[in-house]
């Protein structure tokens, strides 16, 4: 295979939509202008399990500039609601909610009535004068007082195969047998994805049949199926535009209630509808990183080998869908270890249903699994780095085959270079400076590597530059930048004549932009697409340049607009001079690209360590992580400046999971105490310090032709306990329930 | 409708009809009772208010006079959004805790969400529309591309306002000291240090900006 590595080579070129970023021109879901706009405001249910006695809309439809009140009362029907049956591709089990569809409450905060008017302050105001009279029943929101109630995933009661089934490796509970066991609980809070953009969409029925939404989304193609599952409707009549998303980190993979409530709405008014939550609403109607609680009890030997592992996970879940997620993948390949039991519980509560946040249920169990492992490296006496050396392994002993890349001895030996680790004390408390006491932590994460099927529409035109269009949506990473640094490594274009427009259903197919796949999965029809026109070119060739008849690809190169001969650099001919004597205004392709059966054969993941340091003061317990470094084992590294800012990224996030995120519950009511950010805190410009980022930056081409492997999830998959270690090694407390506030330290 | 309760306080939408009754359009409708009919029964007295209920407002928004005429509850933000269509300043919380609405009002940083468009008459505001001359990107929007200052860019225009700010208020003395003084800007993307490295230079460039 071309080395495609040489190529790309990772320069940090600008992002290609920087300057709309910079200049406020970007356009996200809630600010296209559309004639006759009507803006809708959700009433939200104020008891967490009953049903709706009565919606008392008069004052409401007295108020100005009302257009509508709608409920389950008066909604229009939705075709695919009476149907029952799960509406959208799964991301969960279960029956999604429909929102107006009865007079059910299955959660707090629920949509109950949606409010439509000519203006947003006054659809506001209507929205605070209906009523809503409920018959409220006993509801059941607490996860701790609940826990005996957990249950096996109705996906596992499907197909018993799946990996979220029970399973053992070797002898169950093997660990017991060990001469020296760890053993305890963790606890990870509710967590809430909070992007800066509220969740919104503009809903205009174009035709009686015919639907356009700009929708803050993850995928156009996956959402337009599933609104023309929903409304039965051909899926060419919908259209999903989402060119600029402002983050998302997960909870744009499913499709929530007020995207349903805003398409009734604009339905029933027949004007666009335009709906954006507020805040508060985003706690409660569009997933979150669900409370999990965990056990690890580890089993070694005095010298370090790990004799066993049991890893048992409860997440919570609604009591209408089951929402899983891979928290226990990480223990059964992660290290060598002859036995591992993992058991995998839900518990439904009344409350709304979570989604996959950044690092799905990989972070949650790294926090636990890592955790364990520094727990007993402590116990060992063994440095925490040597207990992973120790167990390192090179074949996945979960399936027994050989890993397609895998750099984690490198990442480590960097990273621990990086962060000064031969500074940690092996006894905590051992360093201080001044009132400080200062500590050492690390934390492994892995993601699956992941590829699936996508296409591209390339035009080549006469004047030299190369447009692309893909369905695909970018969230923030840089998708298009990417894409067209691929593109140019591929096909010798300079990159500020490749254009990539993404984020419109109208487009070639690409999936939801999430599990860290997108690179892998479009990056790879870009190229696929690419070699088409290299072959076109070369094809017509010879009508431009004598010289290239009968000139095979692998006698050529493509490079700066044109192809030249390797033997005879000196002789070339232009794209440009090539379409102009074919008399072509463009070549025009669609071309897609899937994962061949190769990957098979090997176990796939990306790989990463972080290490922290971290100050926790010794009178007051507060805590400043001084420092980051992390490592990442991700292939290829396309753009090696917008990769850095997500690895950066990630660890902000993981900051925020270790020390400070926790969307708390009053139970009497089932409703979030913390549902705006001077409550739910996250990290500020304060919080998060320089970040060091090492890309071992090596190829895996089991996985795409450019050689990437996934980057999003493992940038915040194992900060979390490198910075809880941290905490223990400078102060000596190990908190096991996230987030470790001031309170648990002092 | 209109009859006020006999004991305490008029609520506005009391007082609000009084005044309506004396002005000349609806005494008119109300001449015949047909006619007042039809005017409860298309709410004209509402309609009305929305037009007597408007407040003149005298603002420049990025160098541009403009004379509207706006209800007192609408903010800054939502004018600037839904009214004038300069969506680049963004909406993330409502509630003056996020700073992704933050624009320049008489040349200093505003959270636009926490102000009523009306208590600006008179004054200057500035946009991140506002902030470029022409096609010449202002010192700070060039530093933000450069150092990869944002990922999704939903908080990037408050945070391009604020850093501008940050540096004329004279608090990007150090990178401790712009952390501190950025942190009402949130960015859940979390490309802080990405963006303190870009006020950092635009800082040490030494412009009056």
């Amino acid at each position: 295979m071309e080395n495609f590595f040489d190529k790309v080579a990772g320069e940090p070129i600008d992002r290609v939509d920087g300057r709309m970023k910079v200049t406020g021109k970007a356009k996200y879901a809630a600010e296209y202008e559309l004639p006759d706009m009507a803006y809708a405001v959700l009433v939200s249910s104020s008891i967490a399990k009953g049903t709706i006695r009565r919606v008392d809309a008069k004052a409401a439809l007295r108020a100005p500039g009302v257009l509508a009140v709608i409920s389950h009362e008066n909604s229009i029907k939705v075709p695919a609601h009476a149907d029952n049956e799960h509406p959208t591709e799964p991301p969960t089990g279960g029956q999604p909610f429909r929102a107006f569809y009865n007079n059910k409450v299955y959660f707090n905060g629920q949509p109950v009535a949606v409010v439509v008017a000519d203006t947003y302050e006054r659809a506001r105001h209507a929205a605070m004068l209906v009523q809503v009279e409920y018959d409220k029943e006993k509801h059941t929101t607490s996860f701790e007082e609940n826990i005996g109630s957990a249950r096996i995933p109705s996906q596992v009661k499907k197909n018993p195969k799946s990996s979220l089934a029970d399973y053992d490796r070797g002898e169950v509970d093997g660990y017991k047998k060990a001469p020296v066991v760890v053993e305890a609980e963790y606890l990870l809070p509710n967590e809430m994805h909070n992007p800066m953009e509220l969740q919104a969409i503009t809903a205009h029925w174009t035709a009686d049949d015919k639907l356009t939404v700009y929708d803050k989304v993850q995928g156009t193609k996956p959402t337009q199926a599933a609104f023309a599952k929903e409304w039965k409707l051909p899926v060419q009549n919908v259209k999903v535009i989402a060119e600029f998303v402002g983050g998302a980190f997960g909870n744009g993979l499913h499709q929530w209630p007020h995207e349903t409530a805003a398409i009734i709405a604009a339905k029933m008014v027949k004007r666009p509808v335009k709906l954006m939550l507020t805040r508060e609403q985003m706690f409660y109607m569009v997933g979150y990183r669900p409370r999990t609680w965990q056990k690890v009890a580890i089993g070694a030997n005095p010298d370090g080998k790990i004799v066993g592992i049991r890893h048992e996970a409860i997440g919570q879940t609604s009591s209408y869908e089951d929402f899983t997620e891979s928290v226990l993948q990480q223990t059964r390949m992660m290290y060598t270890s002859p036995n591992v039991s993992t058991r995998y519980r839900l518990l439904p509560l009344d409350v709304s249903t979570p989604i996959w946040m950044r690092g799905p249920g990989e972070a949650t169990g790294a926090f636990a699994l890592e955790s364990a492992m520094d727990e007993l490296a402590f116990k060992l006496n063994i440095d925490p780095i040597q207990l992973r050396l120790i167990n390192h392994t090179d074949v996945d002993p979960d399936n027994g085959l050989p890993w397609s890349t895998k750099y984690l001895k490198e990442c480590i030996q960097l990273g621990a270079e990086k962060i000064g680790w031969s500074n940690r004390s092996m006894k905590p408390g051992g360093r201080r400076s001044g009132e400080w006491l200062v500590g050492y932590g690390m934390g492994v994460g892995c993601f699956g590597a992941h590829r699936g099927a996508a296409a591209v529409r390339a035009r080549l035109m006469a004047n030299g530059t190369l447009q692309f269009q893909s369905a695909v949506t970018d969230i923030g990473p840089g998708t298009g930048t990417a894409m067209v640094q691929i593109a140019s490594g591929q096909i010798g274009i300079s990159p500020d004549k490749i254009t990539f427009q993404l984020g419109n259903s109208d487009f070639p197919q690409a999936p939801n932009q999430g599990g860290s796949a997108t690179v892998a999965t479009v990056g790879s029809a870009v190229v696929a697409a690419c070699n088409v026109l290299k072959e076109k070119l070369l094809g017509m060739a010879a009508s431009a340049e004598k010289r290239f008849t009968d000139v095979k690809m692998e006698d050529v190169l493509f490079s700066s607009g044109q192809i030249s001969l390797k033997n005879s650099p000196s002789v070339g001919v232009a794209y440009t001079d090539i379409l102009k004597k074919e008399n072509l205004p463009e070549i025009d392709i669609i071309q897609d690209s899937k994962p061949g059966t190769e990957g098979s054969k090997y176990s796939k993941y990306s790989f990463s360590v972080h290490f922290a340091e971290v100050h926790v003061h010794a009178l007051t317990g507060r805590v400043k992580v001084n420092k980051v470094v992390s490592c990442a084992d991700a292939g290829t590294i396309v753009n090696k400046k917008t990769a850095g800012n997500q690895i950066i990224g990630g660890v902000a996030g993981g900051i925020g999971m270790a020390l400070q995120e926790d969307a708390v519950m009053d139970h009497r009511f089932g409703r979030y105490i913390t549902k705006d950010f001077a409550e739910y805190h996250i990290p500020v410009h304060a919080d998060v310090p320089h970040v060091d980022v090492i890309f071992i930056d090596k190829p895996d081409y089991i996985i795409d032709p450019m050689g990437t492997k996934g980057l999003g999830e493992i940038a915040i998959i194992g900060v979390a306990p490198a910075i809880a270690n941290a905490i223990f090694n400078a102060s000596g407390k190990r908190i096991r329930e996230l987030p470790i506030t001031v309170d648990k330290l002092v | 409708m209109s009859q006020k309760p006999s004991k305490g306080i008029p609520s506005p939408r009391d007082s609000r009809r009084d005044f309506l009754k004396q002005s000349a359009v609806l005494t008119g409708i109300a001449l015949t009772p047909k006619a007042a009919i039809t005017a409860a029964e298309n709410q004209w007295d509402e309609k009305l208010a929305d037009a007597i209920e408007k407040i003149p407002l005298n603002i420049e928004i990025n160098g541009i006079q403009k004379s509207l005429s706006v209800e007192p509850r609408v903010t800054l933000l939502d004018l600037l959004r839904e009214q004038l269509n300069l969506t680049g300043t963004k909406k993330g919380c409502d509630y003056g805790q996020c700073g992704a609405c933050t624009v320049h009002v008489n040349g200093k940083r505003v959270l636009s969400c926490l102000t009523l468009a009306v208590m600006h008459d008179g004054e200057k505001v500035t946009t991140i529309e506002g902030l470029a001359k022409g096609d010449e990107l202002h010192p700070m929007q060039e530093a933000f591309i450069k150092h990869d200052g944002f990922q999704c860019g939903y908080c990037t225009s408050g945070q391009i306002m604020s850093a501008v700010a940050c540096i004329r208020e004279g608090h990007a003395g150090s990178e401790t000291e712009i952390r501190e003084f950025m942190s009402g800007n949130l960015c859940r993307c979390g490309a802080y240090p990405n963006i303190v490295d870009a006020i950092v230079e635009v800082k040490k460039q030494g412009k009056n900006i």
